[in-house]
């Protein structure tokens, strides 16, 4: 398996999300936007200088800052 | 009297879905956290009136903000609980109906948003949902008003869910995942080039083009639909209104009152904008120079709004956002304060932090020209060309950056990331348009056409009695060395503390050189619009941070006056 942070994704990837990171309140903030295990996902753009990131998820669009996404741990598809 | 609460994730349609119901225009919006506060309204169910309440949108009653608590905090006083649900996001939406079923109060679900669903290739068993959660589902288009009827024909069926008990999160979230197996299926759908275009808009690169010429598309919108309203309605209605005008300056002859009520007349004649009578600039300013650019403006805002680009610029924006103590979410504060400043500093409240919402506030209040001010620059520069007009902009915007730079590293506090959920783009319904536009500009014109009037009363009294001629006196050595503008151009920046607009009238007789208006526009356009926005930042910061951003005011406006002055002269 290719396990890594969402943040090092590059656009254009897809991946599964296997793990959340981080505390009950912050898995439970991202799990409610979809955001879930088992979950596949597309990382749409990534901005420069540490900024935000556009996944796409059950096909909306959610913007997640650069700390966030490190503590979610992704498998990239190859 | 029974109460019903309407409640979802946000941008689900509850505020669509409570207009229809109730008849009560509100504002709903294609970006999630418009509702901040709730709302209430009433209708008649089967001939007995019942409250409904419009609840900010909330994931999970588990809340994690502001807006989310006072959603929660509703629950207690619904006797009847709608749950709204995005159609095109079942899986998202179904956490907080599970949730609500173990609230064991009656529920019943409108499975909003039904139309795009179909169109997605989504299709949903609404038989079996029902069974599932053994309480009603009714598919609804909140936009078109399809199933409303149905909606309320069945609010007698909502009940109490018997479904077992749930134990802890990640039971809720398997049963949710359970559910969504069971009713969806999803006609697989190939990336189009149209979702191409749609990432494209968020990207960095390209995101910043569309940025650009999204604003650029944005102000071209509102200078054409503001010149075309003054062309053809408020220059013909004004120059009708010549005639009274002239009638009564006849009659009341020389004086007290002829200043107070007509002004001072130009070569033998009233000039609008002038004269500054309560009756002639004081009501040419409001109605004949800032109104008609209002209506454009929030024209535009609105289509901007309900295309779904905000959330996306926010997205692109979001770097620059952060290096100012905010997030791309502040872009609508700013946006709101292009129009007035007032609804600018009430928006920052949809900021997580304190140091958020008082970072955003002060900025909109000192850099964001309002319509108002924006009129004043034009008509006091617009003779002299484009240039001088684009450097009252361009000085603003730097003051806009460095200003926050600064606010950044003194505020305390926090500043989270950004963490959006961005809503599809939409077609902008020319009725939704419409209403949103005329429920802003009704708004404007009475809460802060008062104050714009206002303005002009009490500016018009402390001229008539002297007053303004006697500050001046004092202020002027420090004017003139200071900011390089003559003794005669203090009164215009005195009266300006009041209100910007009328400055354009005192400053224009002069014949101030392009350089010195320039100066005298750009400090008269970082003070605090007028004392409506004073009061609007008390009322959200208290008196300690308001104090603060106030004294920001002060200094930015010497520190930028004197700056130009050396630069410009
Ligand atoms: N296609 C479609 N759009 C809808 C429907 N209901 C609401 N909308 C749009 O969805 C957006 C969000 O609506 P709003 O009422 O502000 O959502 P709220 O945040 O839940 O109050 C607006 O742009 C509405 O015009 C619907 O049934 N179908
Ligand atoms: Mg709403």
């Amino acid at each position: 398996m290719n396990e890594q942070s969402l943040a090092l994704l590059k656009q254009g990837d897809t991946a599964t999300i296997i793990a959340l990171h981080g505390g009950c309140g912050f898995q439970h903030r991202v799990r409610s936007v979809g955001l879930k295990e088992g979950k596949l996902l597309r990382m749409v753009a990534k901005h420069h200088f540490a900024g935000p990131l556009v996944v796409e998820v059950e096909r909306r669009h959610i913007t997640i800052g650069r700390g966030m996404a490190q503590k979610i741990i992704v498998a990239r598809a190859l | 009297m029974k109460t019903i609460l309407l409640i979802g994730d946000p941008n689900v349609g509850k505020s669509v879905l409570f207009s229809r119901l109730t008849g009560v225009d509100v504002i709903a919006s294609n970006y999630p956290g418009t509702t901040v506060d709730y709302l209430k309204g009433r209708m008649n169910l089967h001939g007995e009136p019942v409250e409904i309440l419009d609840a900010p949108g909330t994931y999970s009653l588990e809340a994690t903000n502001k807006a989310e608590e006072v959603a929660v905090s509703l629950l207690d006083q619904a006797d009847v609980i709608v749950n709204v649900v995005d159609a095109t996001s079942l899986e998202r939406c179904l956490l907080l109906t599970v949730e609500l079923l173990e609230k064991r109060k009656p529920v019943i679900v409108a499975l909003n948003m039904w139309d795009e669903a179909q169109h997605l290739g989504i299709h949903i068993d609404v038989r079996e949902l029902e069974n599932i959660l053994q309480v009603p589902v009714v598919p609804t288009v909140a936009i078109t008003a399809e199933g409303i009827k149905e909606l309320v024909r069945r609010l007698d069926e909502a009940r109490i869910s018997e479904r077992p008990r749930l134990e802890g999160e990640d039971q809720v979230w398997t049963e949710v995942g359970h559910i969504v197996r069971k009713v969806q299926s999803v006609a697989h759908r190939h990336h189009s080039v149209w979702d191409r275009l749609s990432d494209a808009t968020v990207q960095s690169g390209t995101g910043w083009l569309t940025a650009l010429g999204v604003l650029f598309a944005l102000f071209w919108l509102v200078r054409l639909v503001g010149e075309g309203i003054i062309r053809y309605g408020v220059e013909p209605v004004f120059d009708l209104y010549r005639l009274p005008v002239a009638a009564l300056s006849g009659w009341l002859g020389p004086g007290f009152l002829h200043d107070v009520l007509v002004g001072t007349l130009i070569n033998g004649k009233v000039d609008y904008v002038q004269s500054m009578g309560i009756l002639t600039t004081g009501l040419f300013v409001p109605f004949g120079m800032v109104l008609p650019y209002i209506i454009a403006f929030y024209l535009a805002l609105a289509l901007l709004e309900d295309s779904g680009y905000l959330p996306r610029l926010a997205t692109v924006t979001d770097n620059v956002f952060h290096k100012l103590g905010l997030h791309g979410h502040g872009i609508i504060p700013v946006l709101l304060g292009l129009g007035c400043n007032v609804p600018g500093v009430l928006a920052a409240r949809t900021l997580e932090t304190r140091k958020q919402r008082f970072i955003a506030a002060t900025l909109v209040s000192v850099t964001v020209p309002c319509m108002a001010q924006s009129a004043m620059i034009f008509g006091v520069l617009g003779h002299y060309g484009a240039r001088y007009i684009l450097l009252v902009y361009g000085t603003l915007s730097a003051v806009f950056i460095l200003l926050g730079l600064v606010l950044n590293k003194t505020a305390h506090g926090e500043c989270p990331e950004l963490f959006l959920d961005i809503p599809p783009y939409r077609r902008p319904s020319l009725l939704a348009v419409t209403k949103k536009t005329w429920m802003r500009v009704r708004w404007f014109v009475a809460e802060a056409v008062p104050f714009l009037f206002l303005g002009v009363v009490v500016v018009n009294i402390l001229n008539a009695l002297g007053i303004i001629e006697h500050l001046a006196r004092h202020v002027a050595p420090f004017m003139q060395c200071w900011f390089g503008l003559p003794g005669a151009a203090v009164p215009a920046l005195l009266a300006g503390f009041l209100r910007k607009d009328l400055a354009v009238g005192m400053l224009v007789p002069l014949a101030l050189s392009p350089a010195q208006l320039t100066i005298a526009v750009t400090v008269l356009t970082l003070y605090f619009p007028c004392v409506a926005a004073f009061a609007i930042l008390l009322k959200e910061l208290g008196v300690k941070d308001m104090l603060k951003a106030a004294l920001a005011m002060i200094l930015t406006a010497l520190l930028v006056g004197g700056i130009l002055r050396l630069v410009l002269m």
